[in-house]
Parts: structure tokens; C-alpha cells; sequence
């Protein structure tokens, strides 16, 4: 398949998608406005993956590991947070979960990383899978395992929009406009380090290639340290978002398995990619949860994103905007 | 000097073929199947053939099948519970809906069953490679927990998906008692294994490790990768689906989608690295490993005196687990077979220098 057909199919994915999204409208099984929010809550769950996603990918990049613990380092710093703020002021019991993110990537590449360099890349995504049993069970040990509810001050009630334009108006959560703007920031807030500062550049160089990166005295391990604590930042961010929307437990960490579909539709190694493959995961498992669900038996929220995905990946098989590779003997 | 083959010349074909060509090997491997058909089962107790053997066994089949495709075939899959799924509610169903089908017939079935799933699901990889095909692997587990949850003619009508295993006999025999359990699935794993080693030492093998090493390669010197790799599929499904089976209605006897959820995928995984990709005995060795480690850890508290609640144990366990997951990968990322190796390469010379 050359890169023509391989556009158009893209395109013809994205059509078929915008179709699937259009159609219970078109079809009149519901009224505009409903979809409408159907579709808003889609979008806004989605940046919520995509925020998950951009953790794994900022790894995998700078690394070429595929981290599995995100999710249970989303788990770890939200449980930390909660448990610090019992004692502490928001403010500060937020520096000292970051500490502790820092803390936790500074031993992961000691006792990980380092001694696995040069490892095929399935025994170090097995190794990150002993991470995230690790961390499951040290973060319960110190924390404790119950339910917490995460409080940060965020307006529950939601919020109507349109009045005037539809009858009823437009139903849109508030927590979760806040969650996107959050996520939004944190994104702006990324991508302003990786292209202005030296380190971002640096953690650009190794990203695109290690031993050239080396070569130029860039510090491979400092920079490792450097990106596991951002993926840790991330996962704060994350973790206080969905923290406070489904409370501080230890189903959070399944939510990495959310992000998976999010970083193949996307391409592993592509920021822009998580977040736009968030978004699409986001709205189409919303829209066929609730368009295509009550037909199925429910609860097809669980597969729909892979198949998605995977049936995406038969026409790109390196996500969206995947680097694209080229097979040499 | 224990180990040595010196004076063991091969005269023939056949002989330089076999199976064990080293004496010390087919002594052993003959030793110990004598041991564990003959012997184990008059000295063993309830205990160990229930909670550890039974086990062990069946997870070692399905370790065997997951190795053949991500071991010898390179094909990382994450959906090994659900293939194991697959093999265990078609057993049920033609235990169920087809009268008086003989035992191991079922289970055959069943694994056909699970290869056809296998190879279905196997399709993708010849586009898909490296992790973008282990996540999309994961669509075949997640889409079969919810098919078995959900679809009612798959579990006869039974809520949540849950059904118990009629009794099991064979040739007339009842497979009740513990025993009885072992050594039917111990005569299943050991055909299978069989099986397992000619196929990966015969063409077929060859066309999956070369695979294995480099798709492209070996399409260029005449491999067809479509063959290779849903022939992987196929296999390791099959072997997975009985392994399936094996473990709904011998092990547990009553069961739900949750016995083959994703963690089950992760647990075969671990079993095969720690094990050692690529390798018969790997699998055995990684089975058992893990099968025992959480035995060992639930009772470390009790040894040392510690009183601890079942949570705290619990907790501390999987992080003792993890730990010892990235300690095992740091020390030997090859596997336990490959301890196994460097000890008979030692005991070749031992105790001689050189």
C-alpha cells in the first residue's frame, strides 16, 4: 500500500468516524441537543485519556519503554496527595507529591533502568509491569487501600449552555471543563519546555536518537530521571482529575488500560498524537456506548476503543502520526 | 564429567535426530516421567495435587502455547485469557449441548475452537508489529470478557456469565478425585509438549523463529510470513484453548469471564519471560515459579511470626512480587532455562578445570 492509498483510507476513516458520530441525528433516534452532549462528554473524557497517553509517549520516547505503571503511578501520586492533604494545605501537599513522583522515577532508573539498558524492549515493558505491581502495593501499604474522596474545590453542579438556542439547553459538566482546561495547560505548559529550555532540547535530541544524543554529552541517565518525573507530573495532573471526579482508588490504575488504544491510534511516539487520538477514542466510545450500546447488551465501552484502534491500525499501521518505519535487512 | 556426551557418537540419522540426542537427557527426562506417572501419585497429598500440581500443569500447557507465538514466532499477544476463555465456554457448551461426547474430544474441540478465534485475531500482525501489536491484541481480550459477560446463548442463559462444569469422566473412568485430576492433565501436558518440541525443531519451527529474528529477512530467503505467523496464531491458540479448558473444568470446576481476564493474559506472560522466551523447559520452570510464589509468600508471615492482616499481606506480596519481577529480569533476562544451560554447561567440565 503505498502512501496515497494510505492517506485516503485516513481520510476515508475520519469520514466514516465523522459519519458514525452524525448519524443517529441524521437518523432522528435523538434529539440535537442530547447528541450535542453526548459528544461534549466524549471530547472531555477523551482529553482525560489523552493526558494518561501523553505520559506513556513522553516515556517511550525519551526511553523506548513502554511504561505500563502509569497507571499505577496516576494511582500512587493520587493516593499521596490525598493522604498528604489531611495534614497539609493543598499547595504544599502538592510539592511533596511531586517530590515523591521525582523520588520514585530517581529510583526507577537506578534500580531499573540502568541495569536493564540495552534489554530487548518486551523484557523492559515486563520489568515496568514489576514496577506497577511495586508501586500498587507499596502506595496501599503506606496509604491504606479505602476510597478517598479527593476534594480540590472543583463546582460539581453542572452547568446549561444554549438555553436560548435549544429547548432544555445543553447539559455540560463543569468538573470536567475544568479537568480539559487543566489538561490543556499542562499541555501548553509541555510542549513550551520540550521546544524553549536546553533540557527539553536535550530530551528532544535523545528522544530522536540515543547514541547521537550520547555522543553530544547529553546525559542519558540524568535525562531518564528527568522524563520519568514528568510522566510523573503527568500522572499527578492526571491523578488529581480523575481523582476528584471517581474518587482516589484503586481502579484508578486501570485507566492505563483506557490510554493503550489512545497511544497506537495516535503513534507511540507522537504527543499531538495522543491528544488527537484521545479525543477520537473519547468520542466514539461515548457515541457508540450510547447510540450503538443498547443494541449490543452493553457495556461495549470496554472493547470499542481497541477494535477502533485496531481496525485503524490495518490501514496506518504506525498510528496517526507514528514515526513511520522502514524495514532494511 | 556428570554431563559429559564424549564417546556418544551418532551413526545414524535417526540417532543424531532424536528427540534427547544426550544420554544424560533421556535418562533424566525418562526418570523423571517414570517419577512423575508412577510415583508422585502414591506420595502426594490432597494438598499439593489441588493447590499446587493441578495448577501448575495447566498454566505450563497455556505458557507452552503463549511461548510458541511470542517466544518462537515473536509475536508479543496480550490476549491469551481470552483465548483461554474461548477454549473453556466452548468445552462447556459441548458438554452441554452435545450428549455423551467423549472428554478429550471436547477439549480438542474446544482448542480448535480457540485456534479458529486465534487466527482470526492473528490477522492483524501481519501489519501490526512490535507493542502497536501487543495493545492491539488486547481488543481480542477485552472483546472476548464482554462477549462471554454478555452474550446469553454462550453461557446458557446463566447471570454474569457464570457456569459450573458438568462431571467429568473418561473411557468410564470419573476424573474426581485429585489424583485422578493430575494425571490426566499431566498425560495431557506431556502429549502436548511432545508436540510443542517437533513442531519447534521441525520446518515449521524453523519458519517461526526466523520470523522471529527478522520478518523481512526472512520473507526475502522464501518464508512466507502470512503462513508462519497464523500458523503461531493457530498453534498457540490451540494449545492455549485446552489449556483453557483444562483450567475451567478440572481446576475450578465452576467459573466466570473473570477466571480469564487480562491479568490472567499478564500472568502467562510473566510466566514465559521469567521462564525464557523460546524455550520448552522455560515454560515449565516460569510456570512453576510462579504458580509457587505466592503459596511461599502467603506463608512467609506466618513463619517468621508476623501477624499481619490479610490486606497488608496482600499488599506486600505484590510488591514483593514485583520486585522480584524486575530483580529475575535484571539478573537472568533470558529466563530461567537459561540458568538451567549455563548449569549443564558448568557440570560438563565439573570438576575439571577445562
Amino acid at each position: 500500500m503505498n502512501a496515497a492509498t494510505s492517506r485516503n483510507l485516513t481520510i476515508a476513516f475520519f469520514v466514516l468516524l465523522t459519519f458514525g458520530a452524525l448519524a443517529p441525528m441524521a437518523f432522528g433516534s435523538a434529539r440535537f441537543p442530547q447528541w450535542l452532549e453526548v459528544v461534549i462528554g466524549g471530547l472531555m473524557s477523551g482529553v482525560l485519556y489523552a493526558l494518561v497517553a501523553i505520559g506513556l509517549v513522553l516515556i517511550f520516547k525519551a526511553s523506548g519503554v513502554f511504561n505500563f505503571a502509569q497507571g499505577a503511578m496516576v494511582l500512587f501520586a493520587a493516593l499521596t496527595l490525598v493522604r498528604v492533604m489531611e495534614k497539609l494545605p493543598f499547595a504544599l501537599a502538592l510539592v511533596v507529591t511531586l517530590a515523591a513522583m521525582v523520588a520514585l522515577a530517581w529510583l526507577v532508573e537506578r534500580l531499573v533502568l540502568r541495569p536493564l539498558v540495552n534489554q530487548e524492549p518486551i523484557v523492559l515493558f515486563m520489568a515496568t509491569l514489576g514496577v506497577a505491581y511495586f508501586i500498587d502495593g507499596f502506595g496501599q501499604l503506606v496509604w491504606g487501600s479505602d476510597i478517598y474522596t479527593l476534594d480540590i474545590g472543583m463546582p460539581k453542579e453542572p452547568k446549561i449552555l444554549l438555553e436560548g438556542t435549544f429547548e432544555g439547553g445543553i447539559l455540560v459538566s463543569t468538573e470536567d471543563v475544568i479537568a480539559a482546561v487543566m489538561a490543556g495547560l499542562l499541555v501548553a505548559v509541555l510542549a513550551l519546555f520540550f521546544q524553549k529550555t536546553g533540557t527539553g532540547r536535550a530530551l528532544r535530541a535523545v528522544a530522536d536518537d540515543h547514541q547521537a544524543a550520547q555522543s553530544i554529552g547529553i546525559p542519558l541517565n540524568r535525562i531518564w530521571v528527568i522524563v520519568w518525573s514528568v510522566a510523573g507530573l503527568v500522572a499527578l495532573v492526571s491523578g488529581v482529575i480523575w481523582g476528584s471526579k471517581l474518587g482516589v482508588q484503586f481502579s484508578l490504575q486501570l485507566i492505563a488500560l483506557k490510554a493503550l488504544p489512545v497511544v497506537i491510534l495516535g503513534g507511540f511516539t507522537s504527543m499531538p498524537g495522543a491528544i488527537i487520538g484521545g479525543l477520537i477514542i473519547g468520542l466514539g466510545e461515548k457515541v457508540s456506548e450510547v447510540y450503538l450500546g443498547p443494541y449490543l447488551g452493553g457495556g461495549i465501552e470496554n472493547w470499542f476503543a481497541y477494535v477502533l484502534a485496531l481496525i485503524f491500525l490495518l490501514f496506518r499501521p504506525e498510528g496517526l502520526f507514528g514515526e513511520r518505519h522502514i524495514d532494511r535487512v | 564429567m556428570i554431563y559429559r556426551e564424549a564417546g556418544q557418537f551418532k551413526t545414524t540419522y535417526a540417532s543424531d535426530q532424536q528427540l534427547f540426542p544426550i544420554l544424560q537427557d533421556r535418562v533424566f527426562v525418562i526418570g523423571f516421567l517414570v517419577f512423575a506417572f508412577g510415583v508422585m501419585p502414591f506420595i502426594g497429598t490432597e494438598y499439593l495435587f489441588r493447590a499446587i500440581l493441578v495448577p501448575f500443569l495447566i498454566l505450563s500447557l497455556a505458557a507452552l502455547g503463549l511461548n510458541i507465538l511470542v517466544g518462537y514466532c515473536g509475536q508479543v499477544s496480550l490476549g491469551t485469557g481470552g483465548f483461554m476463555a474461548i477454549g473453556a465456554y466452548a468445552a462447556y457448551n459441548l458438554a452441554v449441548r452435545v450428549p455423551d461426547l467423549n472428554l478429550i474430544v471436547i477439549f480438542l474441540l474446544a482448542g480448535a475452537c480457540s485456534t479458529v478465534v486465534g487466527a482470526l485475531f492473528g490477522i492483524p500482525s501481519l501489519r501490526i508489529k512490535g507493542f502497536y501489536l501487543a495493545v492491539a491484541t488486547l481488543a481480542a481480550q477485552f472483546f472476548i470478557d464482554w462477549m462471554f459477560a454478555r452474550i446469553k446463548w454462550f453461557t446458557h442463559d446463566s447471570p454474569s456469565g457464570n457456569v459450573s462444569a458438568p462431571p467429568l469422566q473418561v473411557f468410564g473412568f470419573p476424573i474426581e478425585s485429585p489424583e485422578a485430576k493430575y494425571l490426566f492433565v499431566l498425560a495431557f501436558v506431556c502429549v502436548f509438549a511432545l508436540v510443542a518440541r517437533n513442531l519447534a525443531r521441525g520446518a515449521i519451527g524453523r519458519a517461526w523463529m526466523a520470523t522471529r529474528d527478522m520478518d523481512v529477512a526472512a520473507e526475502v530467503i522464501g518464508i512466507r510470513p502470512m503462513a508462519a505467523k497464523l500458523s503461531a496464531f493457530a498453534v498457540s491458540s490451540f494449545f492455549v484453548g485446552v489449556a483453557g479448558a483444562l483450567w475451567a473444568f478440572v481446576y475450578l470446576g465452576s467459573w466466570e469471564p473473570l477466571a480469564f481476564d487480562v491479568n490472567r493474559s499478564f500472568q502467562l506472560l510473566f510466566m514465559i519471560i521469567i521462564g525464557g522466551l523460546g524455550s520448552i523447559l522455560g515454560s515449565f520452570l516460569g510456570a512453576a515459579f510462579i504458580v509457587v510464589l505466592p503459596l511461599v509468600l502467603n506463608q512467609v508471615p506466618g513463619w517468621l511470626g508476623v501477624h499481619m492482616s490479610t490486606a497488608t499481606v496482600s499488599h506486600v506480596e505484590a510488591m514483593v512480587f514485583g520486585a522480584l519481577i524486575v530483580f529475575f529480569l535484571i539478573v537472568e533476562p533470558r529466563g530461567l532455562a537459561r540458568l538451567w544451560a549455563i548449569g549443564k554447561e558448568k557440570l560438563r567440565l565439573w570438576p575439571f578445570p577445562h
